[in-house]
């Protein structure tokens, strides 16, 4: 499997999935370092993303950090880290001077609603993509169907539904 | 001064909790922000989080409007910092353990095991921003064509949300 040739090319792949991730960063951390770059395989992404959901923080981030340390110790955690935020902190910071003066516009409030219905879009065929990648046996989607259902239907607070599902999931697939 | 130390200690409290991702903890931060000390009104609270969302980036640096907009640019960094030092400090932990202990039974376990919740919880928040823009079915077919084409196609997605704004603006949705 290819790997990164330096902390730079870590600092700017990363940039690359900051700036792109309009609506969620997941589907283009996924297209740039699973389909493009190569530098993890759909299988250790999803893990990750398991890994990151039981640390404090925003997922991706988790992830983010974790794999500029495994492409490059500290020094590339702290430029993925840097990459991913960078761009979008100023956008960011941008958009907030702008809500300020203009935060009655009708205009602004449509584009938003349309904006909302893609990235829903997205994120489910993300989420589809990588479903496809699981092992065919009925337990693990039994855990996917009961995650979904107790967050997304029921609304009850995430800890608690990772807190009742983790620890039969784990021992689902526990090997000695 | 004090009133950015003490947003910054609430949302490093909050960060530091938050596992699973930072909207867990969201609805703490609606009673800290909005209600306990009123710097922004309930309004501007989930319109900053619905105007975030057209931001490139993670999702969760969000904090940092709502920070601009209770306190300024202190309060931006406030809350910013607040979420990110706990997550990479746990982050840094959790990669150093797993380096040493990838193969054991437990790391292994983590892994393939919470696997499939976590994919769970990715269809949950697609399923929770498609009912949250409450625009009926122009919504879910929007939302249903984006996934087609995402699956179908190798359009790059900012056409998509290109279209999506468009959409909205002539009000088809």
């Amino acid at each position: 499997m290819p790997e990164p040739r330096s902390v730079r090319e870590i600092f700017l792949t990363f940039a690359r999935v900051g700036y792109s991730g309009f609506g969620g960063v997941n589907f283009w951390l996924r297209r740039i370092l699973v389909q493009e770059k190569r530098w993890i395989t759909d299988a250790e992404y999803i893990e990750g993303l398991a890994i990151g959901q039981i640390l404090p923080g925003p997922n991706v981030y988790n992830l983010t950090v974790m794999l500029g340390y495994r492409f490059g110790g500290v020094r590339g955690a702290f430029a993925a880290m840097a990459g991913l935020i960078g761009a979008p902190l100023a956008a960011l910071l941008a958009l907030g001077l702008l809500y300020r003066q203009y935060n009655s516009l009708p205009i602004l409030q449509h584009a938003l609603a349309g904006m909302t219905a893609v990235a829903a879009g997205l994120l489910l065929a993300n989420a589809g993509s990588l479903a496809a990648a699981l092992p065919r046996r009925a337990l693990p989607w039994i855990f996917l169907v009961l995650a979904f259902a107790g967050v997304g239907i029921m609304r009850w607070p995430l800890l608690y539904v990772m807190g009742a599902l983790a620890p039969f999931a784990m021992a689902s697939v526990w090997r000695r | 001064m004090s009133e950015w130390l003490a947003l910054f200690w609430h949302f490093l409290l909050l960060g530091s909790v938050a596992v699973g991702g930072v909207s867990t903890v969201m609805p703490d931060m609606y009673r800290y922000v909005v209600d306990e000390n009123t710097m922004v009104t309930g309004r501007e609270f989930s319109e900053i989080y619905a105007l975030a969302q057209a931001a490139p980036g993670p999702n969760a640096l969000w904090v940092t409007v709502l920070g601009l907009q209770a306190a300024g640019w202190g309060g931006a960094l406030a809350t910013t910092l607040g979420i990110l030092i706990p997550a990479t400090v746990f982050s840094l932990i959790a990669s150093r353990l797993h380096a040493e202990h990838a193969d054991t039974p437990l790391a292994l376990a983590v892994r393939r095991g919470l696997a499939p919740v976590a994919l769970g919880f990715m269809l949950a928040s697609g399923w929770l921003l498609l009912r949250s823009s409450e625009h009926g079915w122009h919504g879910y077919a929007i939302a249903l064509v984006t996934l087609a084409v995402t699956i179908g196609t190798e359009l790059n997605p900012l056409w998509l949300m290109a279209a999506g704004a468009l959409a909205g603006i002539f009000g088809w949705i």
